[in-house]
């Protein structure tokens, strides 16, 4: 191992090259990390420590204040629970219908396989735009009802894609050891298929959910009612919009007060909506990166 | 063996009779059904639905009763005094998005695949990754907070100079602010794909090369590079493609009234014209134009790239 580090570096300009190259690589995690430690330091830190003193370790500074505030007022967890349900919904219509489609096209002499790829591929080059799409989400009555979240732009032609190619690596002998045995093809499906897709659908699914979660826009034109808010349309308001909910400023009646109060629960908002994502994703590492390698696939 | 000859019989036979194996696997277009009934609802009836660029709709008469008025939009769109503007806005936008985030994720790739140990890679990996788990609407919180005139980032720049900096809502800061913030947040996801082509690479390549006297560079230019070509090539097309629909969740939420001259880009000004001031028509026709010009860099892009090295996305 040692002669082979010595073969591979040979010369002193390259040894200098890879030392740089970690010094950088040191800088970038700390360029990524510290934006994150000075939010999650923020949101427990008095608002005026953070304006006047900046980060500071003093005990006496720290206040849990901003998340009282926002558990007392309840649209963030009311928006954490719609997003789940949207996510999730959004979630199993678009693994479950992708991948029944993947299965069938990837089944080899379907009649009219052709046709019905081109029905899909086309959809991935043109599409009707922002407007023709409101107007039939509206013409449908979906407006300010979660299955303007859920349904469109669920079925992703990439996804069909995705597991057709999945579902075309797996051995054909599989299928046709079952067909011999007179299984149908649901069965087959079902049975032989399905548990060997573990990986595929959970890579669809987690990136169909991320994808939903981290999402506003959608939610911002459709949906009216504040109740049927995702989280990421509650943080749009208090983020962006400076909007401070009436329940967590309750007791508040100075306007200097209520500014700053509405600066920590930046704060606070942020690492609370953050933090699931962010914990678990290094649990499924794993998984976005053989997503990526079956994307690359084609 | 009587397993092996059933097998044949039974591959003759299916080849034998077309008809019949359709018939066995119609439950397949179950399968397909309900995808081809969403994509027909959502994708098809809205492209049926973009005439209306073509017609002044109103919701009372309906697309089929709005008289038809040709191109109408598209002149009053292309001569209205904004026109230039947010068209220039768009392409500057995910132009340079383009020119400097997208060498990014490969040289990153690069530098971690430099890395010899595997548990040092795998969490340098790791914690690149993590702002790509942010949802845009925080992304976009963190700035305005970083930025502020009393932020941290103007904390330390008034310690060189006198007056803060306000960021948001000067113009001229708007693009810098919106590819840089892109990149710290993508940057390190993106590279994933290419760190696993590097991964493919056969380490006595390098080997060799190294015992032929080539340097860290050299071998990185010709073997590692080589290596990342077809899917730097696949991914470049797909980046143009997207070149007039790039970051329209993002540049909306660091539009300010202020810095408007440089953040308005076409998909907000859809947005803004067609639903937010009613005027289908003219949004619908804005966002056309929008797609048509998407759908004519992709072919090009492809077209192109097919021709340097035979790589192509269809």
């Amino acid at each position: 191992m040692k002669f082979k580090n010595d073969l591979v570096n040979n010369s002193k300009t390259d040894r200098m090259l890879l030392l740089l190259n970690k010094f950088i690589l040191i800088l970038l995690v700390l360029i990524v990390t510290v934006p994150l430690l000075y939010v999650l330091f923020g949101s427990f830190l008095h608002p005026n420590i953070l304006l006047t003193k900046g980060i500071s370790f003093n005990p006496d500074d720290w206040t849990l204040d901003g998340y009282r505030r926002i558990f007392q007022d309840g649209s963030i967890m009311r928006g954490f629970l719609n997003s789940i349900i949207y996510a999730g919904g959004f979630t199993i219509v678009s693994v479950l219908f992708s991948i029944l489609a993947g299965y069938a096209l990837s089944v080899e002499n379907l009649a009219g396989k052709k046709i019905f790829m081109i029905f899909f591929i086309v959809t991935m080059f043109f599409n009707g735009g922002m407007i023709p799409t409101y107007l039939l989400i509206k013409e449908l009555g979906m407006i300010n009802t979660p299955w303007a979240i859920i349904l469109p732009g669920a079925v992703s032609v990439w996804n069909i894609i995705l597991s057709r190619t999945y579902f075309k690596g797996l051995p054909n002998e599989l299928k046709e050891a079952a067909r011999i045995d007179g299984a149908s093809d649901f069965k087959i499906f079902l049975k032989i298929i399905l548990p060997l897709s573990k990986p595929i659908i959970f890579v669809l699914a987690l990136y169909a959910f991320i994808g939903q979660w981290n999402s506003y826009f959608n939610a911002m034109i459709y949906l009216e009612d504040q109740s049927l808010y995702p989280l990421q349309l509650v943080l749009r308001d208090i983020l962006i919009q400076n909007e401070v909910q009436p329940g967590m400023i309750a007791d508040q009646l100075a306007r200097a007060e209520i500014q700053r109060i509405a600066e920590m629960i930046k704060y606070s908002s942020i690492v609370i909506s953050s933090l699931p994502l962010l914990i678990m994703y290094p649990f499924f590492q794993k998984y976005f990166e053989k997503g990526v390698m079956v994307g690359s696939l084609k | 063996m009587d397993k092996v000859s059933r097998k044949i019989t039974q591959t003759t036979k299916r080849k034998g009779s077309r008809k019949n194996y359709t018939k066995n696997n119609f439950i397949l277009y179950f399968f397909l059904a309900p995808a081809v009934v969403l994509v027909f609802i959502f994708n098809y009836i809205p492209m049926y639905g973009v005439t209306i660029a073509f017609k002044d709709f109103s919701p009372i008469k309906g697309i089929m009763g709005s008289e038809w008025v040709g191109l109408d939009h598209f002149m009053s769109f292309m001569q209205s005094p904004n026109f230039q503007q947010i068209f220039i806005n768009t392409i500057k936008l995910s132009g340079f998005e383009l020119l400097i985030g997208f060498p990014i994720p490969i040289i990153l790739a690069i530098m971690v695949n430099q890395l010899r140990r595997a548990k040092v890679k795998k969490n340098i990996q790791l914690i690149i990754y993590a702002p790509y788990f942010l949802s845009t609407v925080v992304i976009a919180g963190m700035l305005f907070i970083f930025l502020s005139p009393a932020g941290p980032v103007n904390g330390i720049l008034t310690l060189f100079t006198d007056e803060p900096i306000s960021f948001m809502t000067d113009p001229s800061y708007f693009r810098s602010i919106f590819i840089a913030s892109g990149i710290w947040q993508a940057a390190g996801f993106s590279s994933i794909i290419y760190v696993a082509a590097l991964s493919n690479v056969d380490p006595q390549l390098h080997d060799a090369a190294t015992i032929d006297g080539a340097s860290l560079l050299q071998r990185i230019i010709h073997i590692d590079l080589q290596a990342l070509k077809p899917t730097i090539a696949v991914l470049f097309i797909l980046a143009i493609g997207g070149i007039m629909g790039v970051g329209f969740e993002k540049a909306y939420l660091l539009q300010t009234d202020m810095n408007l001259p440089a953040s308005e880009i076409i998909d907000t000004y859809v947005y803004k014209r067609g639903l937010q001031a009613g005027d289908w028509s003219f949004g619908a026709a804005v966002g056309l134009f929008n797609s048509v010009i998407s759908l004519v860099l992709l072919i090009t892009a492809n077209t192109i790239v097919k021709k340097l090295n035979g790589e192509t996305l269809y």
